[in-house]
């Protein structure tokens, strides 16, 4: 391999791993906040391409109307046991604008197809939460995991039912071409790469400046210290969904100009972003972002010189990780 | 004796328990502004159950009222002003000491001022926590852990604290230290629902007490007249040297 070559494999790689870091990120929020392994994080990703590659092309996204479905369903359980007034308006407005702007908005504008996307996709993350797992929230891990891999199949038929079984891309945030000597950047790596960097950046500055951000790493630090103090544990299971559909449905934006995403891609991408967290025993961010730094990089070569053997090698990663992991905490007793 | 003004918290027929055993069988008690109830009784007696069942960890049976309503869950009790610091202190343990007290004011947030305030009260009661306040709380002693897990209490200006073994694993010196804080917040009218294995230590602070066997209140009455009673000296308060 030249260098040349492996220069334009390591900027791919980067690019990949960056998204990996995203979805690692949103999974350990999940996972540490609830206990629960957002499977489904893959399903959203694959909602948020297709969604916005319907949207480009003027039609008007079936997730639409599962929004508006789980939104009407969530006001009918707010309004009955009629405690919550703020949440109920949120559920009747916002997803209320969102379907205006589709249906009447000149929707197929370049700079309201992403954005409208992710309103679309995002709020699905803590509808999920609010049916699926809350009412079970004190379950099990292996329980809310079972749950979780259940809902994935569903999202999976509805992505279907909705969507077709065809991949669809989007529009790339950057055609630009950039000559660096004769190594060709592709100006949608820079775009993921920077994009990527300032949600890391934000979600740095949300968890460490903001009293929201601290509460949400209070939950997930002590969830009984947290409910003493009055931060309510159904809310923060919300905010954590909400943020790891957001962190989902940008990574299928970004991927989703360079990769065709089916109804059923986003589980496997979603698996390498599983793998990165594992890599951060579900618990360190920065490990995670190594990780899933580690897993592009390795899936970009490894598809180089053994493309039949990519995947292989990055779940195989799994196994030294885990003994490390395991052997940590053996040490740890 | 002054008479006890209106309870802040009333407990009647309370019974919970874990899934289908119940642990406690139709406790009720009931705690006034500026006064502490002292629950003493043997490991097993319900204790922990009965703390937790009134700030709403556990499924009750029965009345809970605060201050003149009935009791929601615990994140809504904590808003309205009655703040359990449990046994185990469940503090945020790889956040500083300062975020675990901020968090302690969720109830009242985005008022910078009582913040502020709070801060400032906290500090003039626990010097140690301002000295450690950078501090992450997993670094942190087990008295300073009890501090801060108090300090976190007090920072949302509570009406009523329920502590769970505040003594429990700390050194006699701290456990003076941290009862004569409990007494000076009595003062300013705060209601304390204390549960102790250290059944001399409570009841010397507390002003009225109750014994809790087999999660029912088997005596009852002011402290001073419980701490010289006959059955509670010989179970509770051994020959009258050991503290």
């Amino acid at each position: 391999m030249t260098l040349f070559v492996f220069l334009a494999l390591l900027q791919d790689g980067l690019a990949t791993g960056a998204i990996y870091l995203l979805l690692a990120v949103g999974l350990l929020i999940v996972f540490s906040v609830t206990r629960v392994i957002f499977v489904p994080q893959g399903d959203l990703l694959a909602f948020a391409t297709l969604t916005v590659a319907q949207l480009e092309a003027g039609q008007v996204p079936g997730t639409l109307w599962l929004l508006d479905g789980l939104a009407l369903a969530a006001v009918l359980a707010e309004a009955y046991r009629g405690r919550r007034p703020r949440v109920l308006a949120f559920w009747l407005l916002f997803p209320a604008a969102v379907t205006a702007a589709t249906l009447w908005g000149p929707r197929a504008a370049p700079l309201l197809a992403v954005p409208l996307g992710l309103a679309v996709v995002t709020p699905l993350g803590p509808l999920l939460w609010r049916f699926a797992f809350r009412p079970v929230s004190d379950a099990p891990v292996l329980t809310l995991l079972i749950l979780a891999m259940a809902l994935h199949f569903v999202l999976a038929g509805i992505g279907m039912v909705l969507f077709g079984a065809d991949g669809a891309t989007v529009a790339p945030l950057s055609g630009a071409t950039l000559m660096l000597g004769p190594l060709a950047v592709s100006g949608q790596s820079l775009a993921i790469l920077v994009v990527a960097a300032i949600l890391v950046g934000a979600l740095r500055w949300f968890f460490g400046a903001t009293l929201a951000g601290k509460a949400l790493r209070a939950a997930a630090s002590d969830r009984l210290g947290a409910r003493l103090v009055g931060i309510d544990a159904a809310d923060s299971g919300a905010r954590a969904f909400a943020l790891a559909a957001f962190v989902a449905a940008l990574s299928g934006v970004l991927i989703g100009a360079a990769t065709p995403i089916a109804y059923d891609t986003g589980f496997e991408i979603s698996l390498k972003g599983f793998v990165a967290a594992i890599i951060g025993g579900l618990a360190s961010y920065p490990a995670a972002a190594a990780g899933a730094i580690l897993v592009g990089v390795l899936e970009s070569l490894g598809s180089f010189w053994a493309s039949a053997w990519r995947d292989v090698i990055v779940f195989a990663l799994l196994i030294p990780a885990l003994a490390l992991l395991s052997l940590r905490a053996a040490g740890r007793k | 004796m002054t008479p006890a003004p209106a309870p802040l918290l009333e407990v009647e027929g309370l019974t919970a328990g874990y899934g289908r055993v119940a642990v406690l069988h139709g406790v009720s008690l009931s705690v006034a502004p500026g006064r502490i109830l002292a629950i003493v009784g043997p490991n097993g007696a319900g204790k922990t159950t009965l703390m937790s069942a009134v700030v709403g960890l556990l499924p009750r049976q029965g009345r809970v009222r605060f201050a003149g309503a009935a009791a929601g869950s615990t994140e809504a009790l904590a808003t309205a002003g009655a703040v359990l610091v449990p046994e185990t202190r469940a503090l945020f343990a790889d956040m500083s000491v300062a975020d675990n007290l901020l968090l302690g004011t969720w109830p009242r947030r985005g008022d910078a001022r009582a913040t502020a305030s709070a801060f400032r009260d906290v500090y003039a009661l626990f010097p140690r926590l301002e000295e450690r306040r950078g501090q992450r709380a997993a670094t942190l002693s087990g008295g300073e852990r009890q501090m801060l897990a108090l300090g976190r209490a007090l920072m949302s200006r509570p009406r009523l604290l329920l502590l769970d073994e505040p003594s429990l694993g700390l050194a006699p010196r701290i456990v003076r230290d941290i009862f004569r804080v409990l007494a000076g917040l009595r003062a300013q009218g705060l209601a304390i629902l204390l549960v102790e294995q250290n059944a001399r230590a409570a009841l010397d602070i507390a002003d009225d007490g109750c014994v809790l066997e087999m999660g029912e209140v088997v005596l009852r009455g002011p402290s001073a007249a419980l701490a010289g009673d006959p059955r509670v000296i010989a179970t509770y308060l051994g020959t009258g040297s050991s503290g």
